[in-house]
């Protein structure tokens, strides 16, 4: 990995929901932050996520999800994920998710999880931390 | 020390205000405050208002399928509800069949999941729809679901030549915020002035579209933009009516908009009382209307769900509270109010009923219906509302100088535009600079809301696709396909798609067929980027 390179983000809206104002308020933060974005836009399958992950070798898959469907997209993106080999990406989800999902979301291998009260200030510095800490173990 | 202040919309207020700020202010030339129920109706598009009949009372509400919301519409007709506000699930939204691949993990999760016309007829059944007006919160599917809840209404006895109803259908909106978009702009409005021009023929007391300033706000928008472009958009469908050689007087009168009510208190009032004006104007003034119901601007004033917190829930019940307030001295003639529990889940019945009551206080103990615009000739909303026009105007014109709000939507530039605005936002929010109580002061540590939440139980997405596997196999499959050949042939020319609807409608077509022969001739939005 070349010094230079910004650490890549790959934000995505996965599913059918349409509520797209913390993503875009989020990946203008990131953006603002000194990441390399990419935003997917709405409504994007399993297979469009993991696809757009890999052409982009993102650092980072982001997730935004306000619908409640978190498990079962997560749950399914999880084997995608696995058979593309983009476990080593860290893997952070954003929206209306309810604590009680948290441990089973953790469990399936979401890295990290944040609300609609996190803030942008919060959400920047925890990847910049976790990547870097990605990077560090890549190295290592 | 600078003690100025200025409202969202970014107008300066004063500490004190006197006649001459609304001599000072004035935009038009003639009585611009002027009598209720007469132009420029800035006091109420009806002369005895709420004296007459309070507004109407529309909690939103459809989860799981049929069979659900129809309960869950009783309820809400008991506790007092005097119209009906459906929200449908993501696949219904987006033109997919609960079996479809697409739908996996979202059918009935957000609303009610509608297949064919067999599930509307349960979902309405035993409800005097006559009575109990229905808006039905729908967009990308708008025109099939407008179909289908006609068809159901005939099939019931109603008359639709008396029908009264709305349907939101505003796909221009759909592609600044909210996005259940599925065509190209251009066939998607064409989809519009095809219910418009169908309506105005066959369900002329019917509202096929009701403009949405409500959802450009919640991306991001202040509340003069979201009037602005909300006015900008209505008139790109007036005009497309004025193309299918309707007069003006046949259709605006059908037209309907909703608008958001969180915000300061004054300003969302003023905005309202200023936009009321100002439409009105337009359709006198640029449209050459004859008719002043063609000049009213009829309103759901509502929801208001970026307002409320996460943090220390309770405080949305006050929160609801001041927003019904400013919805009733605003002259709204819909309130659908937003509930505590909605920044987590789909509201529980009691958050409902709280949302209801709040209202019915209103009405019952504190006397806001007793007179019309109480608040008319006050020096600061007498000011503020003419300010809001002016600023409204200025946006207005601004849109229409950069090409106008089709072509502006087209290119992502709303979108770019209110987005930042959100952004902005949020980092004010931050830095404090802009106050919410909860957020970033008058914090509680620990906070464990106390807040249930809405049960998901997917066993009713396996019975709605055992339904649609059911309508599919006892249905007249050769009549199903007639009537997708005959809307395919419609799509493809230029004539109103309606009727073909109707019909494939009637033969039990499913949402996603429809979609689909639609999506084979008009292709698929393309979202634009705009970072």
């Amino acid at each position: 990995m070349s010094k230079t390179r910004k650490i890549r983000i790959l934000l995505a809206k996965p599913g059918l929901d349409g509520h797209d104002v913390g993503a875009k308020v989020v990946a203008r933060a990131l953006i603002d932050a000194g990441f390399d974005v990419r935003y997917t836009g709405l409504r994007q399958s399993g297979e469009d996520i993991v696809n757009a992950a890999r052409d982009f070798d993102a650092d980072v898959i982001a997730l935004s999800i306000l619908s409640g469907s978190h498990m079962p997209i997560c749950e399914r993106l999880k084997g995608l994920i696995d058979a593309y080999q983009l476990t080593d990406r860290l893997w952070v989800v954003g929206g209306n998710i309810p604590a009680a999902d948290h441990a089973a979301l953790r469990e399936i291998g979401v890295d990290a999880i944040y609300n609609t009260s996190s803030s942008l200030a919060e959400i920047v510095a925890a990847i910049k931390e976790k990547t870097s800490e990605q990077a560090g173990q890549d190295n290592g | 020390m600078d003690d100025r202040r200025f409202n969202e919309s970014g107008i300066e207020i004063n500490p004190l205000y006197g006649p001459e700020d609304i001599a000072a202010s004035k935009v038009g030339d003639g009585d611009d405050i002027g009598e209720p129920g007469a132009f420029p109706f800035t006091r109420g598009i009806h002369r005895e208002m709420y004296r007459k009949r309070p507004w109407t009372m529309r909690q939103y509400t459809g989860f799981g399928n049929a069979e659900d919301t129809n309960q869950r519409f009783k309820y809400l007709i008991r506790t007092g509800n005097t119209g009906l506000n459906v929200a449908f699930d993501l696949p219904t939204q987006c033109g997919f069949d609960s079996d479809d691949d697409m739908a996996q993990g979202e059918v009935g999760r957000v609303g009610m999941a509608i297949d064919t016309l067999k599930d509307m007829e349960i979902a309405f059944d035993g409800i005097d729809i006559q009575n109990i007006t229905v808006s039905m919160t729908i967009n990308g599917t708008a025109a099939i679901m407008i179909a289908m809840y006609l068809v159901m209404a005939e099939k019931r006895g109603f008359d639709l030549s008396k029908l009264r109803g709305t349907c939101q259908n505003d796909i221009l909106k759909e592609f600044v915020g909210r996005g259940t978009w599925i065509y190209p702009v251009e066939p998607s409005v064409r989809l519009v002035a095809d219910t418009i021009e169908y309506c105005a023929r066959h369900a002329p007391l019917y509202s096929p579209v009701s403009v949405c300033g409500y959802h450009i706000r919640e991306s991001g928008a202040t509340p003069t933009e979201e009037i602005a472009h909300g006015f900008c958009i209505a008139r790109a469908y007036l005009d497309e009516g004025l193309k299918r050689g309707m007069d003006i007087d046949e259709f605006a009168y059908r037209m309907s908009f909703n608008f958001n009510i969180f915000g300061q208190f004054f300003e969302q009032i003023c905005k309202f009382r200023a936009a009321r004006r100002l439409w009105a104007k337009i359709l006198k003034n640029e449209y050459a209307a004859k008719d002043p119901k063609s000049m009213w601007l009829r309103m759901i004033a509502g929801g208001g769900g970026s307002g409320l917190t996460i943090e220390q829930p309770e405080n949305n019940i006050v929160r609801g509270a001041y927003y019904a307030m400013i919805s009733a001295l605003s002259g709204a003639q819909t309130i659908a109010l937003c509930c505590y529990d909605e920044a987590y889940t789909i509201p529980s019945e009691k958050a409902q009923q709280i949302s209801l009551r709040t209202m019915q206080i209103m009405i019952e103990e504190m006397g806001m219906t007793d007179t019309v615009d109480p608040l008319a000739g006050s020096y600061y909303v007498e000011t503020l509302t003419n300010q809001m026009e002016a600023e409204i105007v200025r946006i207005m014109a601004e849109v229409d100088a950069e090409g106008g709000i089709v072509k502006l939507i087209s290119e992502g530039k709303i979108q770019a535009h209110v987005s930042k605005g959100a952004y902005e936002h949020q980092k004010a929010l931050e830095s404090g600079a802009f106050r919410k109580v909860g957020v970033n002061c008058y914090k509680v540590e620990e906070e464990k809301p106390e807040v249930d939440m809405h049960p998901y139980k997917p066993e009713d997405a396996v019975k709605q696709t055992e339904r649609l596997k059911a309508v599919r196999s006892g249905r007249d499959n050769a009549a199903v396909d007639a009537a997708l050949a005959r809307l395919k042939t419609a799509a493809e020319g230029s004539e109103n798609m309606m009727p073909a609807l109707v019909e494939a409608v009637k033969a039990y077509a499913s949402v996603g067929e429809m979609n689909q022969v639609l999506t084979s001739v008009f292709g698929q939005y393309d979202e634009p980027n705009i970072f």
